[in-house]
């Protein structure tokens, strides 16, 4: 097992490097709908689709919404994005993680 | 494959929604029984990588695209609950993004999270199990495990669909075309879980989680490790 430095540096060049694939990449993405939108067009229910309750949001269709240029426009809404995840991810694995003492609560909890 | 408000009608979203709920809580509880502090931030990162490649659409076909789903990628990497969980995350903050529906969020929690995550990582098991026991069968087993899991992912929309579509349709048409096209987005994202595998494990083998058995450095010995099970 490496060190914890080890382990922050591939956290931080793993975060730069998904920077780099929304800046860099996802203006070049393509722009035809997915898979199953396709399907929904094909088929005849693509139509059933409602508005969403968050295209009003600042960052509707992955957009910034004061930014023109489309590509930087997107480019920034994923890094927001990035961060978002990051952080809400940090909050709930920090809070799923392997507690310090699990068999001490366990022998106090259960089969009794 | 991000599901829609409205595709499927509210009493099967909202089943969905109880059932995704009770997958995140046993989710929690199974991570809660590896997950080390160390790597809390490597499925902080292993989220935010997913959330980022969502974004990358590729060309599949004729006016179609297919992103990432990552499921399996996450499985693989971080173990298959927090795998489910990273998922999750990423459609949570997708929400903000208006990108899968709001009532939607249980089944594409299902469909894009648990189905992928546990589904592939079962198939990724059950390949190294037959594969010889060294890293090409690690890089080549996440990417069929990967590219399956999708397909699994676009069955298990087909049986929301059947269930709670708001239209009737002829099942077999709306079955052949959603395997059809996710067949071949599953090519794209066996290709991409392969070479992310690829490179973490050529950075840092000590932290793919599906390859655990291989990383104490005596097993990297041409000597030893031919033989042996997968944990």
């Amino acid at each position: 097992m490496r060190n914890a430095s080890s382990t922050r540096l591939f956290v931080i060049t793993g975060l730069l490097l998904a920077f780099a694939l929304v800046l860099f990449v996802s203006p070049f993405a393509n722009p035809n709908p997915d898979g199953l939108n396709r399907v929904a067009m094909d088929e005849g229910f693509a139509d059933t689709e409602t508005e969403h309750g968050m295209s009003d949001s600042p960052l509707a269709d992955y957009t910034v919404r004061s930014v023109d240029h489309d590509g930087v426009s997107k480019g920034l809404s994923g890094v927001a994005g990035i961060l978002a995840t990051f952080a809400l991810g940090l909050g709930l694995f920090a809070f799923a993680k392997k507690r310090r003492e699990p068999d001490a609560a366990r022998l106090r909890g259960d089969r009794t | 494959m991000h599901i829609p408000d409205g595709f499927i009608n509210a009493g099967t979203s909202a089943g969905a929604a109880l059932i995704a709920a009770g997958g995140v809580t046993v989710a929690v509880k199974k991570t809660s029984r590896y997950l080390d502090d160390r790597q809390v931030p490597l499925a902080g990162l292993t989220a935010a990588f997913v959330f980022a490649v969502q974004m990358l659409n590729f060309p599949v076909a004729a006016g179609t695209s297919g992103h990432l789903l990552g499921g399996a990628l996450a499985a693989i990497l971080v173990g298959p609950w927090a795998g489910a969980l990273c998922v999750t995350v990423v459609l949570i903050v997708q929400a903000f993004f208006a990108d899968g529906g709001i009532t939607a969020l249980g089944l594409n929690v299902l469909d894009m999270g648990f189905v992928t995550a546990l589904g592939g990582y079962a198939l990724f098991v059950g390949l190294r199990r037959v594969l010889p026991r060294k890293r090409s069968s690690v890089v080549l087993s996440s990417g069929i495990a990967a590219g399956l899991s999708v397909v699994m992912s676009a069955l298990v929309f087909f049986v929301q669909f059947t269930i709670g579509g708001n239209v009737d349709l002829a099942p077999g048409s709306v079955l052949a075309a959603m395997l059809g096209v996710h067949a071949l987005i599953g090519i794209g994202e066996g290709l991409i879980t392969a070479a992310t595998i690829g490179l973490v494990l050529s950075v840092r083998p000590d932290l793919v989680y599906g390859a655990r058995d291989l990383a104490s450095p005596l097993e990297m010995s041409p000597l030893v490790g031919t033989a042996g099970s997968v944990p």
